[in-house]
């Protein structure tokens, strides 16, 4: 794959544990790709598929949605309605032509700032390997 | 409508200014739509900083503002504040995050800077649908719940009850006083630990704000900071708080008395099924141990304790008591459990006699404790060597790596007191000497002068050759491997969170740090309040401390919650869902997904209708309605996509 091919990556991220753990990954300066651009909503259960859909109709090469891990939401369960989502939306995905690799749904907490900077390195690393997302076959959607 | 946009853009010192070109960003900014100022500057949250905003306002007639510059978990609530000042919404702002997500973790300046002016133009594009939101306010109920009935739930209560306040404080257990009342004596000072801590157990006891719940636990909470409902299951005692007086005549007749090992003297001990833990407790009533009661268990026994109780006080009727309690404010003070030395096989807990862990060790100084207070080894005599080993389970990757705090100098009280009550030899292996509180040092100096053996090492092993213990160290002094014959072998065990922290975190809907810990909203300057507003924090549930730590930090609690009462009402946030009338097809799809049960179908029209007090607007319901019936404030679908085009643009 071309080597300077940079991914753009949008990070729907809940308030109270993911968008705080991203947080922490900051104040503990912990190195990660600037390939992630974070779009903070107060909770995971509130991110609508149109919104994961439409990042990819607008260029996103791919999308990460985090919420707080099973157990831990601050709206008691919003993260488990995230989670009955997910496997619908990744269905829709993959009948639409867009790799797996391209989105993930994670659950990184509040002091998991290690784990997020992990994340994004593996997520840049994947597509990086598969290039971006339009000339992969995307055109053939529109 | 066209928006007139200010855009700030900080330099944060160095801490965005050295990775990012900020004056290149905010000269790009000025060519966006709607943009008709743009400026960096030093430090943006300094009042100077604010001031431009303000100024910029009045003069440029802005309409909307971003700031760009560090989380808006940290100044969001500056800066709406600064455009309040110049009388305009507070919402009317977007943040974006160019420190913490961009060049705290950024070392290229080229791809900071893109990404930062990314992050800064979705921002620029979701301002222009930001709206103007009125926060709500409500009343505060006066009144606090205080969960953990240890010193640090004990000084919060006592606190806000000596203010004026009503105060519920639960306790799980049977009795208040934590692992503290298991104590002989505290370092530093050696002071009697009972002669401390009874007279406040007993203060909370008859305080008339104190409302006493022990064998209780919270089952559920909700509502929000101001209004809390709390509901509390108290099991059965199994004996009538009112009649029993506690003079122990019930506990003396049971018929397993002395053979159920002890919760409260670590098993050193044996008691019945009736029981009073330690002559202090508060409430200094009995209680029946339904896990070995034979009546309760087996339907079948003599019943000598109600033969034996003149007060007629026992009662095998009673039943789970639930309570429903009305708060403003709550404190969590359930405190922390020793790690099981057994899990660290190594050390010969649970397989050797004679190896004890630091509460047994407590246990047995104890004057009221299992051995009068003597230090004996099982065969009942008098210990000639005994070991001490610092970290066992602490600072350790094998098992948890932070330090427990409070080791070294309970080691060393450990130490001082197998010299003051025996003629034992005593052998301390340490790694580090931490010994960083108020009078610390002088108390490990003057029991450096008592004559004990520090090793510097950490203690390696524990093992038995030809029935003796033997504990093997390197001493990195000497710089040679040692191997100590001893009699006893007092393990000085880390602190852990409680086995049940996740529950309780659950139910009263807080997070934890990585090692199990309840989490502090700001690890140095908020090390009290949780994420969750009306929520605080004391003692060891935060993290390991002493008893002078977790003092403090339990006045802080009920400092914050005091500060909460005294305000009398609070805003709390004025993010919630609300339905279209006429886009709701009154399909129920949202009034299931609820978590808050906020979502009702009008009977009349058959849409459905949110409750705003009740909503908390995390927006599940708005993410699922196959109409796009419901919008929620401040996060609606317009913003939320205006920001992700912004940063794809
Ligand atoms: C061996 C040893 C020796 C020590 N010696 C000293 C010393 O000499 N000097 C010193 O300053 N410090 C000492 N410490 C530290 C001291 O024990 C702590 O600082 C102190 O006990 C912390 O108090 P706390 O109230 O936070 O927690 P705890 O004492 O653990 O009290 C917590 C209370 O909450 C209750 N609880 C738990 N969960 C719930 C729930 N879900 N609902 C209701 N109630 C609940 C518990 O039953 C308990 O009563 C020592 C510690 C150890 C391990
Ligand atoms: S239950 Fe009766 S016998 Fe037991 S302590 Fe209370 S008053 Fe005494
Ligand atoms: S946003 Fe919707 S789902 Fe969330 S609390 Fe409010 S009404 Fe309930």
């Amino acid at each position: 794959m071309t080597g300077s091919f940079e991914p753009k990556i949008v990070g729907i991220l809940c308030n109270w544990c993911s968008y705080a753990g991203a947080d922490l990954a900051g104040t503990s300066r912990l190195k990660y790709p600037a390939n992630i651009h974070i779009v903070r909503v107060m909770c995971s259960g509130r991110v609508d598929p149109t919104f994961v859909l439409k990042a990819f109709e607008l260029g996103a090469d791919g999308v990460l949605v985090s919420g707080c891990r099973p157990g831990d939401c601050h709206y008691v369960d919003g993260n488990y309605k995230t989670m009955r989502r997910t496997p619908l939306l990744e269905n829709l995905l993959r009948q639409m032509g867009v790799e797996p690799a391209r989105f993930r749904q994670v659950w990184v907490s509040a002091s998991q700032g290690e784990i997020f900077a992990r994340i994004v390195e593996e997520m840049v690393k994947d597509l990086k390997e598969i290039g971006p997302y339009m000339r992969q076959g995307g055109e053939d959607l529109a | 409508m066209t928006e007139r946009i200010g855009v700030y853009v900080c330099h944060c010192g160095s801490n965005i200014a050295s990775v990012v070109d900020v004056a290149s960003l905010a000269e790009k900014a000025k060519t966006w739509p709607q943009v008709v100022i743009s400026r960096d500057y030093k430090y943006m949250c300094s009042d100077p900083g604010q001031e431009y905003i303000k100024k910029d306002i009045e003069e440029y007639g802005l309409s909307r503002v971003v700031v760009a510059a560090c989380s808006p978990r940290m100044h969001e609530s500056t800066f709406r504040r600064a455009l309040e000042k110049a009388g305009l919404n507070g919402y009317l702002l977007e943040m974006a995050n160019i420190r913490e997500h961009c060049s705290w973790v950024t070392t290229d300046k080229q791809l900071a800077t893109q990404k930062a002016l990314n992050l800064t133009r979705a921002a620029v594009k979701r301002v222009v649908y930001h709206q103007p939101i009125v926060e709500r306010e409500v009343s505060v109920n006066p009144a606090t719940l205080v969960v953990g009935g240890g010193i640090s739930g004990i000084q919060a209560a006592l606190q806000v009850a000596e203010a004026g306040h009503l105060v519920y404080l639960v306790e799980k257990e049977a009795y208040i006083g934590g692992h503290m009342a298991q104590f002989d004596k505290t370092f530093p000072t050696l002071d009697c630990a009972a002669c401390i801590l009874t007279p406040k157990m007993v203060q909370v006891g008859d305080h008339p704000n104190i409302t006493l719940l022990t064998s209780s636990e919270v089952t559920a909470v909700e509502g929000y900071v101001g209004n809390f409902t709390v509901t509390v299951r108290e099991k059965p005692r199994y004996i009538n708080p009112v009649e029993c007086t506690g003079c122990g005549d019930c506990v003396a007749a049971c018929v397993l008395k002395d053979t159920i090992p002890t919760d409260f003297d670590l098993g050193l001990s044996k008691r019945g099924a009736a029981y009073i833990p330690f002559p202090q407790a508060v409430p200094l009533r009995a209680v029946i141990d339904d896990k070995h009661c034979l009546l309760l268990n087996r339907k079948k026994c003599s019943m000598e304790c109600v033969k034996a109780c003149q007060r007629r006080a026992i009662n095998f009727a009673q039943k789970d008591k639930y309570h429903t309690i009305q708060v403003g404010t709550i404190i969590l003070a359930t405190g922390y459990e020793l790690f099981d030395a057994a899990k660290a096989p190594q050390y010969g807990f649970g397989r050797y006699d004679n190896v004890i862990n630091g509460l047994q060790f407590e246990r047995m100084t104890n004057a009221s404790g299992p051995t009068q207070g003597k230090i004996v080894m099982k065969n009942g005599e008098e210990p000639k060597r005994v070991a001490i080993l610092h970290c066992i389970g602490s600072r350790d990757a094998n098992y948890q790596r932070y330090c427990s705090r409070v080791c070294c100098m309970s080691s060393v009280k450990f130490a001082h007191m197998v010299k003051d009550h025996t003629n034992a030899e005593v052998y301390e292996f340490y790694i580090d000497m931490r010994t960083f509180g108020k009078q610390y040092e002088e108390f490990y100096n003057r029991v450096l002068e008592e004559g004990v053996n520090f090793i510097r090492g950490k203690g390696a092993e524990v093992t038995k050759v030809d029935g003796q213990l033997v504990v093997r160290a390197e001493d990195t002094l000497l710089g040679a491997f040692r191997e100590i014959p001893v009699d006893m072998v007092i393990l000085n065990t880390a602190l852990v969170p409680r086995h049940d922290a996740e529950h309780v975190a659950q139910v009263f809907g807080i997070s934890r740090s990585a090692d199990g810990f309840f989490l502090e909203s700001h690890i140095k300057l908020d090390p009290v309040t949780t994420t969750t507003d009306g929520i605080y924090l004391a003692g060891c549930c935060q993290s390991p401390k002493d008893i002078p730590d977790s003092v403090a930090q339990g006045s802080a609690a009920a400092a914050q919650s005091l500060s909460v009462i005294a305000t009398g009402k609070v805003k709390i946030s004025p993010i919630t869902a609300s339905v279209n009338k006429e886009l709701c097809a009154g399909c129920r799809i949202c009034v299931g997904l609820c978590p808050f049960r906020s979502i009702q179908i009008d009977k009349a029209t058959g849409r459905a209708s949110i409750n705003e007090a009740v909503c908390k607007g995390c927006g599940t319901c708005a993410a699922a309605c196959p109409s796009g019936a419901i919008t929620v404030l401040h996060f609606n679908d317009e913003q939320i996509l205006a920001q992700i085009e912004g940063v794809l643009a």
